[in-house]
């Protein structure tokens, strides 16, 4: 167990070539640098809590009176419904996704700005699935009243003519589901895509009569995506009831429209009455839209409703006022560090200021591209955790110091000190560091929400701290050794007689002396 | 700051040298009573939950002279019932702090401190909190808890020696448990930054103790053949060498913590970084504490009990004993008992560990 490293450590290799080592981080920080530019990532994407905005968290939860078990599927799909909504709303940057898993993904959503209650309202609704008649369709853009079409056709009141006229679908605010759409009214709405506009009629069949979807393709010709579509007992009646009446009508009104939250989904024409509670619906799918659809019909056999988790609405004001306590807390940390490095360790000190610095600027730069690439967004949680990790940079720095100083003490020279301590202080930062990291992902996996933020530039930072220990602290130390501010043991370097607490009587002084 | 350095030479040397696992049961004590307290603190009072586990909801409004009176009666005029508590914040915060409710509720206190204050509903800072919510964070909590203390084990067990392991864990236990005892003792809430603060300590903690095993084992390598040190003295001058590191690391450490505690708390008042921060800074000192006192006398007395490690204490005590004995018949002199005794103190710690390295 304990094997490791005590053979080799006693003989100390000759120096590495230090000056290699540094080309390779100047390299990196060259490559990162240019990444930067780039991409054009100019600035640290901030969470809600630095700039204000709204989030939401949903616990999905199948509708009362289901059973039944939530799938991710089903959570799959009602983020895209959630989506759709909160995009109507027009902001910017507006996130919709699923965190967790099994049973307990939720749904977060996050809105920047002074949006507020509007947002809370707009995603708490279940979407419900309705298969209604089509009266009228159309184009998509707004018309105006004409002769033509003053009179409405049968069923439809005047009022909701005037408004199917005035709907334009074209626009992304009107193509919004808002689960307000009641299964008795004749109502208009837009086509999921914006394509064409509709008069419906009242919902003859339900989602939740629905027991069966899926997509198939054709077996005798290979091509040719369709859906299959399976009732209940009730469904399997109301949809005969339905087709039987409008399949022998003119179109549009023979056809009928699959409506997800207000908007359809697809409007496929009848051909014959369906009484066996078995349909397929045909077109011109490809595969991936033979699916989304037959996602839909399974979705709408279990909708589901959703328990506020939490919700946060965090001002403007109070999202600079937190970015400022975190830029502040972090700067006066930095500096009490420093402060505390160069009255200490003195000329060491000095490397250990230099690596902290050469972090600093990995970090940010980190967090400059992964905004871009990975949507990284940076919390308040997150502002801590990287100050939490000045820390933790600055112990790796003082494990070596503090083994070098011991190395020393033991009479060896200076240079060969670094070298020695180097091999014994590397295991013992790796065991810490990877003790961290540990504790990050871990951390990662168990948080919810904002304080994932914290474990994530945690485990950042640390891999940080090895990347900064092993490619610049060490080499820079190497190099240093052979100057001789450091190897004579100038009472301002650190690693002086004095310093180090080695008694003049003993003769113990650093060998180097005599070298330099 | 010299004399500091100083004193690390004389540790590391062994000049100096503080008996941390002769006087064991010293800290046993004073660890067992801080671990009764947190018990009775716990069993007591209890832990002071945030909304986010309980449920409830939070507003805050941020305006110049505020006063606790008008957000009193702004909140009465909401006609919500129940138990609210109204604190004001800083100078310029007054915060209202209510159970869990309705979204119809929610909206009508928002409605209403917005009407009296005379702003709207979006500068308030809101936060609601579903009832099943705090549950699920709680759960969250306590697996990453476990499965933290079971793969670290593991890998210390690997890293390291199992044994090493065990008295890791138990000192990380041991911090745990102080630090919540001090939570329910004092009152500070508890929010899930503050779990997050648990959590991280126990990284913290450990990182602590890794380096002071580090050199217990570098120390106790040889012994059984040199036979001239116990387990325990091994470990102790061990536990010496790496107490200026130590001090150093921890400090470093508490640091940047401490000026996210002091802005967290001065200028914001309350929230995330406060929060973190406070348990981050209990934490540390503890797991400083622990690592030195409590750890690394658990892993002597676990060796100790092993056959090899008895043996070797015989030896070395008869060796000691006859060196002594030696001493005085050939000095014959109360001075030279004195002599002796000394070197028996420094020598064996301080002369074969150079023999050794060269």
């Amino acid at each position: 167990m304990s094997s490791s490293y005590s053979g080799s450590s006693r003989t100390p290799k000759t120096a590495t070539r230090p000056g290699r080592t540094l080309a390779i981080l100047a390299l990196v920080l060259v490559a990162l640098l240019a990444a930067v530019f780039i991409q054009g990532a100019t600035s640290v994407k901030l969470g809600l809590d630095l700039r204000g905005g709204t989030s939401v968290t949903l616990q999905p939860r199948l509708a009362a009176g289901e059973s039944g078990a939530v799938t991710n599927a089903a959570i799959d799909q009602a983020v895209s419904i959630i989506r759709q909504r909160v995009n109507s709303l027009g902001v910017a940057e507006s996130e919709v996704t699923a965190q967790g898993s099994g049973v307990n993904r939720q749904i977060v959503i996050s809105v920047p700005g002074d949006t507020g209650r509007r947002v809370v309202d707009l995603v708490g609704q279940t979407a419900e699935l309705r298969f209604r008649q089509v009266l009228v369709s159309g184009a998509p853009a707004a018309t105006a009243v004409t002769a033509a079409n003053a009179t409405p056709p049968a069923g439809v009141s005047a009022a909701t003519n005037a408004q199917y006229a005035a709907l334009d679908c074209t626009k992304a605010a009107n193509r919004q589901g808002t689960g307000t759409d009641k299964a008795t009214d004749v109502i208009v709405g837009c086509d999921r895509n914006g394509s064409s506009k509709y008069i419906l009629a009242p919902a003859e069949v339900l989602g939740r009569q629905v027991s069966k979807a899926s997509a198939a393709i054709n077996q005798t010709t290979g091509s040719g995506w369709y859906v299959l579509l399976t009732f209940d007992d009730s469904g399997t009646k109301s949809f005969g009831a339905l087709t039987t009446r409008v399949t022998t009508l003119p179109a549009p009104t023979n056809e009928v429209a699959i409506v997800l939250d207000g908007l359809v989904v697809s409007a496929p024409r009848i051909n014959e009455a369906i009484t066996s509670g078995s349909a397929q619906i045909t077109g011109s799918f490809t595969q991936i839209e033979a699916e989304d659809l037959a996602n839909v019909l399974k979705y709408g056999a279990l909708p589901l409703a959703f328990d506020r988790g939490e919700v946060q609405q965090i001002s403007p004001t109070l999202g600079a006022d937190q970015l400022h306590a975190g830029l502040l807390a972090g700067f006066l940390g930095l500096f009490l560090v420093v402060l505390y490095s160069l009255l200490y360790y003195k000329g060491l000190g000095v490397v250990s200021v230099g690596s902290l610095l050469i972090a600093g600027s990995l970090t940010y730069m980190l967090f400059l591209l992964l905004g871009k690439w990975l949507g990284f967004t940076l919390t308040l949680a997150g502002i801590a955790g990287a100050i939490v990790a000045i820390g933790i940079t600055a112990d790796s720095f003082i494990v070596y110091f503090e083994r070098v100083r011991d190395e020393v003490r033991e009479g060896r020279s200076l240079r060969s000190a670094v070298e020695s301590g180097w091999l014994r202080a590397r295991r013992t930062i790796i065991v810490a560091d990877f003790v961290s990291m540990i504790a990050a992902a871990l951390l990662y996996f168990f948080a919810v929400g904002g304080v994932r933020g914290f474990a994530f530039t945690l485990g950042l930072t640390t891999l940080i701290d090895l990347f900064v220990v092993f490619l610049f602290t060490k080499p820079i130390l190497t190099i240093l050794a052979r100057m001789h501010f450091y190897s004579s043991g100038h009472p301002l370097s650190g690693l002086s007689a004095k310093a180090l607490g080695i008694l003049p009587a003993s003769g113990a002084l650093p060998s180097s002396v005599k070298e330099a | 700051m010299s004399k500091l350095s100083g004193l690390g030479g004389r540790l590391y040397r062994g000049d100096t040298s503080v008996d941390f696992i002769g006087m064991r049961r010293r800290w046993y004590a004073f660890s067992g009573v801080l671990v009764l307290a947190s018990a009775i603190a716990l069993s007591v009072s209890g832990l002071h939950l945030g909304i986010e586990f309980k449920g409830g909801s939070s507003f805050t409004v941020t305006q110049t002279n505020i006063s606790v009176t008008d957000a009193q009666s702004a909140v009465t005029a909401s006609g919500v019932a129940g138990e609210t508590i109204i604190q004001k914040i800083g100078t310029n915060k007054v915060r209202v702090q209510t159970g869990a409710l309705s979204v119809a509720q929610s909206n009508a206190i928002q409605d209403a401190l917005a009407k009296k204050f005379g702003i709207t509903t979006d500068t308030i800072d809101t936060q609601i909190v579903g009832p099943s919510w705090g549950k699920e964070i709680t759960r969250k909590a306590l697996y990453g808890l476990f499965g933290f203390l079971i793969v670290v084990l593991l890998y210390l067990a690997m890293a390291f020696e199992p044994k090493m392991a065990i008295a890791a864990i138990i000192a990380v236990i041991h911090d745990v448990f102080i630090t919540v005892g001090i939570y329910a003792l004092v009152g500070f809430d508890v929010t899930p930054a503050t779990v997050i603060g648990f959590l991280t300590i126990l990284g913290y903690s450990l990182y602590d103790t890794v380096v002071v095993f580090d050199k217990v084992r570098e120390n106790t390598r040889t012994i059984t053949s040199t036979s001239k040190m116990t387990y325990s003295q091994a470990a102790n001058l061990a536990v010496n060498q790496t107490l200026v590191r130590s001090f150093n690391t921890s400090l470093i450490a508490l640091l940047p913590v401490g000026s996210i505690l002091f802005v967290g708390a001065g200028l914001l008042g309350a929230g995330t970084l406060k929060d973190l921060s406070l348990a981050l800074f209990i934490g540390l000192a503890t797991g400083t504490y622990s690592s030195i006192f409590i750890a690394t006398p658990i892993l002597a007395r676990l060796r100790e009990r092993e056959p090899a490690m008895m043996a070797l204490a015989k030896r070395v005590a008869v060796r000691g004993s006859a060196t002594a004995v030696a001493a005085v018949k050939s000095a014959e002199g109360s001075s030279a008992v004195a002599t002796a005794q000394k070197q028996e103190k420094r020598g064996p710690r301080n002369q074969p560990k150079r023999d050794r390295r060269r």
